[in-house]
């Protein structure tokens, strides 16, 4: 880092409606702390999410990016939270050949009464993002601009 | 369909290297179908190769279009409003759409940025598999609706050779013998006295032996 200011990324959390997302809301409610730096977008499935969208958060700057479904075999659509696991390994390996680093795009699986879940994946990615740093993008978008 | 794969991104890297503003092309046809090089896999690659070059300190301008077919001369003509403002055009299509591509815009490099691979045929979501060879002499009327020269590893022509075993190739346990393949389908179809009949040696010019092929329909060419 050579910037003064402590970094902090920008995570984008693609959310299933279905879990994910109403485990935000619940951790909302319940006040568990979880980190700002957390966007969430609510998807009506993970199995909706593209690797077209994952990479466009990248491309747009995010620092890292993670696909959040339901448990296994709890899909409300059969089997959309396995296809989301199985595109998200896909978009890594993409990810690696570019450089950015499969490290950066996670999937996680949670119920939708797992508001403490959801919190402590928010911390955790956010920590383990923080630690990767910036990804050169967001800072190369500016400077090739 | 004609089926293809994306190239190793590190070749159409270096395709591109020279050029600042690329027209990156995808094909509505086969290469939609087979997940290559639609509309989807255009936007894919195209951010992928903006943030590869974002990484080098290089700024790449990209135009995305998908036509709807590019191995036809009218709907490649559409490119022409965009063609001016590039340095060079990528290709998603198959190699027909490549080389129209190129033929059309002379004084445009293109590239391809999918390996063609094979006619195939879907056998189930994600995987496709080589089904005809374009020999140019249709045998599957005799040999039960199964190809021996494409899906025969020495396509041949009168049963299967020493290498199969319990329906399989030697080439590998994944790949069936086309011939075993036939035997059963005849069977099946109550027809194994066809097995009986030889079949004479091909005549290959009707495939590559003879060189390019063309086909004029006189009624409709002009």
């Amino acid at each position: 880092m050579t910037t003064q200011e402590p970094f902090e990324p920008v995570i984008i959390a693609f959310c299933c409606h279905y879990c994910a997302y109403t485990a935000a809301d619940m951790a909302g409610t319940r006040r568990l702390c979880y980190p700002a730096n957390v966007s969430i977008i609510r998807v009506p499935c993970s199995g909706k999410v593209d690797a077209l969208h994952i990479l466009k958060a990248f491309e747009k700057g995010a620092d890292g990016v993670y696909v959040a479904g339901c448990l296994d075999g709890d899909c409300h659509f059969k089997n959309g939270n396995h296809r989301a696991s199985r595109r998200v390994a896909y978009v890594q390996k993409l990810l690696n050949d570019i450089g950015i680093g499969s490290e950066r795009l996670a999937m996680f699986k949670m119920s939708a009464g797992m508001g403490e879940r959801f919190a402590e994946v928010a911390k955790e990615f956010t920590e383990t993002i923080r630690a990767l740093g910036p990804t050169p993008i967001r800072s190369l978008h500016r400077d090739a601009a | 369909m004609i089926t293809a794969e994306r190239k190793p991104i590190d070749e159409i890297i270096e395709y591109i290297r020279p050029f600042q503003k690329i027209l990156l092309v995808g094909c509505n046809e086969c290469v939609t179908v087979c997940s290559a090089g639609g509309r989807k896999e255009v936007g894919i690659l195209s951010s992928m190769l903006q943030m590869a070059f974002l990484k080098q300190g290089k700024s790449l301008q990209m135009l995305e279009h998908t036509l709807e077919r590019q191995c036809d001369p009218e709907y490649v003509e559409e490119l022409v409003s965009m063609i001016d403002g590039v340095d060079a055009v990528v290709s998603m299509a198959c190699g027909c759409g490549v080389q129209e591509v190129a033929r059309r815009y002379r004084n445009k490099p293109v590239f391809p940025a999918v390996n063609t691979k094979f006619m195939g045929a879907s056998e189930r979501q994600g995987v496709w598999a080589e089904r005809c060879a374009g020999c140019g002499d249709c045998l599957l009327g005799i040999t039960a609706g199964i190809c021996p020269i494409a899906r025969c590893s020495k396509q041949l022509m009168n049963g299967p050779c020493g290498g199969s075993t319990n329906g399989k190739c030697e080439i590998s346990p994944e790949v069936d013998c086309a011939w075993a393949l036939i035997w059963e389908r005849l069977k099946a179809l109550n027809l194994t006295e066809r097995y009986e009949e030889i079949i004479p040696a091909k005549d290959w010019r009707n495939g590559r032996g003879a060189g390019p092929r063309k086909i004029v329909r006189e009624d409709l060419a002009e």
